[in-house]
């Protein structure tokens, strides 16, 4: 009777182990089938309008001679001005919080508020870039206000990620730079920095992929979806990708719908590149240093 | 001897006290003759457990009194410890006995540990290591340190073992050569790396990697060398190369060394100096005190009665 509940257990408990590795199985299988999804509608209707003339060209009204040039520049020139504003602020900040600041009270408070930042929405950020980009310090719409609000969104990423690059640096090694009569200045820079590199270089790469990808915080600093330049200048107005395909994306005629499937394509191409290089680097210049 | 009855001639004055001129010195079997009438030392403490007067020689570093707080817990108790000139000093003791602790305040390397407090005096010749005015950088330059687990720059072999000497600003290729020529000579590895100074460091063995790390200690050119346990993660081969590299230094450098081994000691050390929670229980002649330990405490660590 005893030994009869026992396997009766046993068994209970194997189907419970199996019901859960098939749960989870399950629930892989949909995200993946989302994501298969997805692709295929956006590349069954982009597709056919995805060439040459597509990149090469500026808006239109007919959908047949509408492009992507503009787009385009205007996501490279905020990518670049994106890259200037957060990186030596992102690096800097993290390089204080991990090799200067004495682990006080109020390094903790920082430490806190940057990873409660990096949860905000990014609309947050759009509206903070408007008050204060667009309309105090009077930058207007340019391609400078809309970089230094996605500076905003992706500065805590930069921080946190590089931190942890910092932090992956063992201590063994500044060690040995302070007993050699380095200053802190000189250990940083000679050592800890180029150890963390490939660490530092990945975050970099993802977090600027993010701003790539982000929409929201330049609607509210009023990116112009209108746009039939390239801009020539950080003062110039602009548009991005992300905002192009939301603008036909949103218009009624099918064609609208096709075109901004191709524009995600190329987004989608954008940000795939930047995640292999981010990957690559990882790879290659991570092996090699094995602590 | 224990520490604790070593008479210090005049406990109020911290100051050193200058040696009158032409001063000479019994070390081994030469004598050095001190004529310069400004050179002035910290004052060497009379020690009747010495060996006869051959072993005499400068005292180059010397504490009193040297207590360290790591937060509420105090990790050294008032140790008053002379390290003389071109001799091996080992110190010994169990795990946790604030051997290390000792040895890291010598080049002030505990001042980067947070909340520690240090008290008492440490003597670098004339010059009072904790002064606010001592400059950290130049004082670890004169005292070169090896760490317990070899810690190469992930860089190449040569910039390992320039990177001292490029801290202190030679640029020149040639010199820089020189210097890392002849620092891997010292520390007996040159052979075996001089065709693939361009390597990595990782990819030399641990042994190597740690003749390497002394290489780059020896390349700021210091006068003291400190080792904290450098033997301990080694094969008994390594280990043998090391003790015989610590046995060739000891003519140019002063080296005090940390090891928990206590045949280590008795191999490459003039003195040993014994730890136990915290106190420096005895010091002396190394053979002196394997021999004849003073004190019960010294006596039970090395018969192996405990640690």
């Amino acid at each position: 009777m005893n030994s009869a509940t026992n396997v009766g257990g046993r068994r209970g408990k194997r189907m419970i182990s199996l019901l859960f590795s098939a749960g989870c199985l399950m629930a892989t299988m949909l995200c993946l089938m989302m994501l298969l999804v997805l692709l295929w509608s956006v590349i069954s209707e982009g597709a056919a309008w995805l060439n040459w003339d597509f990149l090469n060209n500026f808006l239109s009204r007919h959908p047949e001679k509408a492009g992507i040039k503009s787009a385009l520049a205007g996501s490279l020139w905020l990518t670049a001005f994106t890259a200037l504003f957060s990186l030596p602020l992102g690096i800097g900040a993290a390089v204080y919080l991990e090799e200067y600041a004495a682990n006080s009270w109020w390094r903790k408070m920082i430490q806190l508020n940057i990873s409660n930042l990096a949860g905000v929405p990014s609309i947050v950020y759009g509206i903070l870039g408007l008050g204060l980009f667009v309309q105090t310090f009077a930058l207007g719409r340019s391609v400078i206000s809309g970089a230094l609000t996605l500076s905003l969104v992706v500065l805590p990423i930069i921080i946190l990620t590089t931190q942890e690059a910092l932090r992956g640096v063992p201590d063994s090694i500044r060690h040995a730079s302070y007993a050699l009569g380095a200053t802190r200045w000189q250990t940083v820079y000679c050592q800890v920095l180029p150890a963390s590199l490939p660490g530092i270089m990945t975050g970099v790469i993802l977090a600027l992929s993010r701003a790539v990808g982000e929409a929201a915080p330049l609607v509210a600093v009023g990116a112009l979806t209108w746009v039939t330049f390239v801009p020539s200048s950080p003062m110039d107005q602009f548009t991005s990708l992300p905002i192009q395909i939301f603008n036909w994306s949103a218009r009624p005629r099918p064609e609208f719908h096709q075109i901004a499937g191709a524009a995600i394509m190329v987004l989608l191409l954008v940000l795939i590149s930047m995640n292999t290089i981010a990957v690559f680097v990882r790879y290659k210049y991570g092996k090699r240093i094995r602590w | 001897m224990s520490a604790k009855t070593i008479d210090i001639p005049d406990s109020t004055s911290v100051k050193p006290e200058p040696l009158t001129g032409d001063q000479v010195m019994d070390v081994g079997d030469q004598t050095i003759e001190i004529d310069d009438p400004t050179f002035t030392q910290a004052p060497v403490v009379d020690r009747p457990n010495t060996v006869g007067a051959s072993e005499n020689t400068v005292t180059r570093i010397r504490t009193r009194d040297l207590s360290v707080f790591y937060g509420e817990v105090q990790a050294l108790k008032n140790i008053s410890l002379s390290v003389p000139q071109h001799r091996v000093t080992a110190l010994i003791g169990p795990s946790g006995c604030g051997k290390s602790t000792f040895l890291r305040c010598l080049n002030r390397m505990n001042d980067m540990v947070d909340g520690v407090r240090i008290a008492g005096n440490v003597w670098l010749d004339d010059q009072d290591v904790y002064d606010t005015g001592t400059d950290v950088v130049e004082l670890r330059k004169r005292v070169g340190m090896v760490f317990q687990k070899s810690n190469p720059f992930p860089k190449s072999i040569f910039d390992n073992v320039a990177y001292g000497p490029r801290l202190s600003g030679i640029r020149n290729r040639s010199e820089l050569h020189q210097i890392v020529e002849h620092s891997l000579k010292r520390s007996a590895l040159w052979n075996e790396v001089k065709e693939r100074l361009s390597d990595s460091a990782l990819q030399l063995s641990g042994g190597q990697q740690q003749r390497l790390c002394i290489a780059r200690a020896l390349a700021t050119d210091p006068e003291i060398l400190l080792m904290d346990e450098p033997a301990s993660a080694l094969d008994p081969a390594s280990t043998a190369r090391i003790e015989n590299l610590i046995f060739e230094l000891r003519d140019r450098y002063t080296i005090v060394i940390v090891t928990h081994n206590m045949q280590q000691a008795a191999r490459v050390s003039d003195r040993t100096a014994f730890f136990y929670e915290g106190r420096m229980i005895e010091d002396g002649p190394t053979k002196q005190l394997f021999t004849t330990p003073a004190e019960k405490q010294t006596e039970d660590y090395i018969t192996g009665r405990f640690g």
